[in-house]
């Protein structure tokens, strides 16, 4: 008897194994142009998880892995911008606030709110954002569109290009996830 | 009963083993760490100088694939000229100058400058980029080989042939950015000229020039680029190529403000032809312009 009850809590955890999501190449990218001039950024090597049993999603994001159209601009992003040499890295954790919405097992699309710390530039505020997790073959892919705000993470734009640069960056989420193996 | 324990144990084993492991990543640090060390790539220095070069020199910085750099050079007259001169901005020379990324670790240049209306070009070669990270390199490794021609005439007719006319540089870099702030290099240098003025002047010239760099801030920097020359200058001369100044930067721009005592800007000139003396006050101001126009775009910015 309490073989088996041991046999089934083991079961049970490696199950609890493939509860938890990761990816190391998922797309995050940015748009803080105007009229003017045309500035975007693509990183495609996000690494981001998230437990679908606990409902915390994570992501971490090389700053220096972002690529522009133009090397110049991407010079300058990481230069003068995001000081990439002193802030290496954002960071995103957060928890699914509706996660009893979203059926892991089944594939569909769920509109999913998540709360948590988004940290840029060295910079940790509190966000709320508002996205879907889309599941098919019982892969999560997590996508959202949200604004922030340059001042909010104390990114500075110059008076002299002030017109070309916007004051708060569009982002977008597009990051697929596979089964963490243990 | 020794053999049921054992069962037992190896089942509790069993079970602690996925524990273990949902242990192991259960918070964000935890999350960060299995990242780190699953993915220590390989990360190439970046943004050694602001501009590939120093201020008459070439800098270990290379233009990206696909970039042009058009440059617009000035040094003015020595400034001991006082204000009637206006410091020697009654006195222009320039340099038009085109530099084209082929890849991102090949150059080539094109120059022209009004003094002795030299024409030059150049192919500029990086070996080996610092990195760090895996496999990682602690120094930035290039190589230089260039070409200048002066269209003047010489005003003897005997000796007022094209190969008279040219000479060559080949040059060696290697620097090393030290942290974000501090940047320093080497260039030994050859210089060929092919014909020289004084019979005692060598054909053969070898300097070792330094370059250096100190971010005062994310847009500004000072600079320094010097060349003292170790074989083959003029007898009786101790005068070498010294630069200093500040590269400023801003937007699309580079400016790079100094004052210096050559008023060539090719290898052959600043090397060769610089005769004003530092400790006699005789220097210039000069500004280098540069401007990057990306020609072959990045397509993958994801929007």
């Amino acid at each position: 008897m309490r073989i088996i009850l041991m046999a089934m809590i083991s079961l049970l955890c490696t199950n609890m194994n493939a509860q938890k999501f990761i990816t190391k190449t998922g797309n995050v990218n940015f748009s803080a142009g105007s009229p003017i001039e045309k500035i975007e950024g693509n990183n495609r090597s996000v690494a981001a998880m998230l437990d679908a049993k606990t409902g915390t999603v994570n992501f971490i994001i090389q700053i220096k892995s972002f690529v522009f159209e133009k090397q110049l601009m991407q010079e300058h992003f990481n230069e003068n911008y995001m000081e990439s040499e002193k802030f290496p890295k954002s960071s995103f954790k957060g928890d699914i606030s509706n996660l009893s919405s979203i059926n892991f097992s089944k594939d569909g699309e769920y509109p999913t709110d998540v709360a948590g710390k988004l940290m840029v530039h060295g910079v940790s505020k509190d966000v709320k954002v508002s996205g879907k997790i889309i599941i098919k073959n019982g892969k999560p892919t997590l996508k959202a569109n949200f604004n922030i705000i340059l001042a909010d993470y104390g990114i500075e734009i110059p008076g002299a290009v002030k017109d070309k640069i916007s004051k708060e960056a569009k982002v977008q989420v597009n990051c697929s996830l596979d089964s963490m193996q243990p | 009963m020794i053999i049921n324990l054992i069962k037992h144990y190896i089942l509790l084993i069993i079970v602690l083993i996925p524990i273990g492991m949902q242990a192991q990543f259960s918070d964000s640090t935890d999350f960060e760490k299995l990242l780190d060390t699953a993915n220590p790539k390989k990360e190439y220095v970046r943004y050694a100088f602001k501009s590939p070069r120093v201020i008459n020199g070439h800098s270990m910085e290379m233009l990206g694939k696909g970039v042009l750099d058009f440059r617009i050079l000035h040094r003015f007259g020595t400034i001991d000229g006082g204000l009637r001169e206006l410091f020697g901005l009654d006195q222009a020379s320039m340099r038009l100058g085109f530099d084209y990324g082929i890849t991102k670790d090949l150059t080539i240049g094109y120059g022209r400058s009004t003094l002795n209306k030299e024409l030059d070009g150049f192919l500029k070669y990086r070996i080996i980029q610092q990195s760090k990270g895996q496999k990682s390199f602690p120094l930035s490794i290039l190589w230089v080989s260039g070409i200048t021609l002066t269209t003047v005439k010489i005003i003897d007719p005997e000796l007022n042939k094209l190969v008279n006319r040219t000479a060559y540089y080949h040059q060696l870099i290697v620097g090393k950015k030290f942290g974000n702030a501090f940047t320093l290099q080497l260039s030994p240098t050859l210089l060929h000229r092919n014909l020289v003025e004084y019979a005692t002047d060598k054909n053969n010239m070898v300097a070792i020039g330094i370059g250096g760099r100190v971010k005062v801030s994310n847009r500004t920097a000072f600079i320094l680029d010097t060349y003292p020359i170790v074989y083959g200058a003029r007898s009786g001369y101790n005068i070498f190529p010294l630069s200093v100044g500040v590269d400023i930067e801003t937007g699309g721009h580079v400016f790079q403000l100094h004052v210096t005592n050559a008023r060539g800007m090719n290898e052959k000139a600043f090397l060769a032809e610089t005769t004003h003396d530092w400790t006699l006050g005789q220097i210039q101001f000069g500004f280098n312009l540069s401007r990057v126009f990306t020609i072959v775009k990045n397509t993958d910015t994801g929007w």
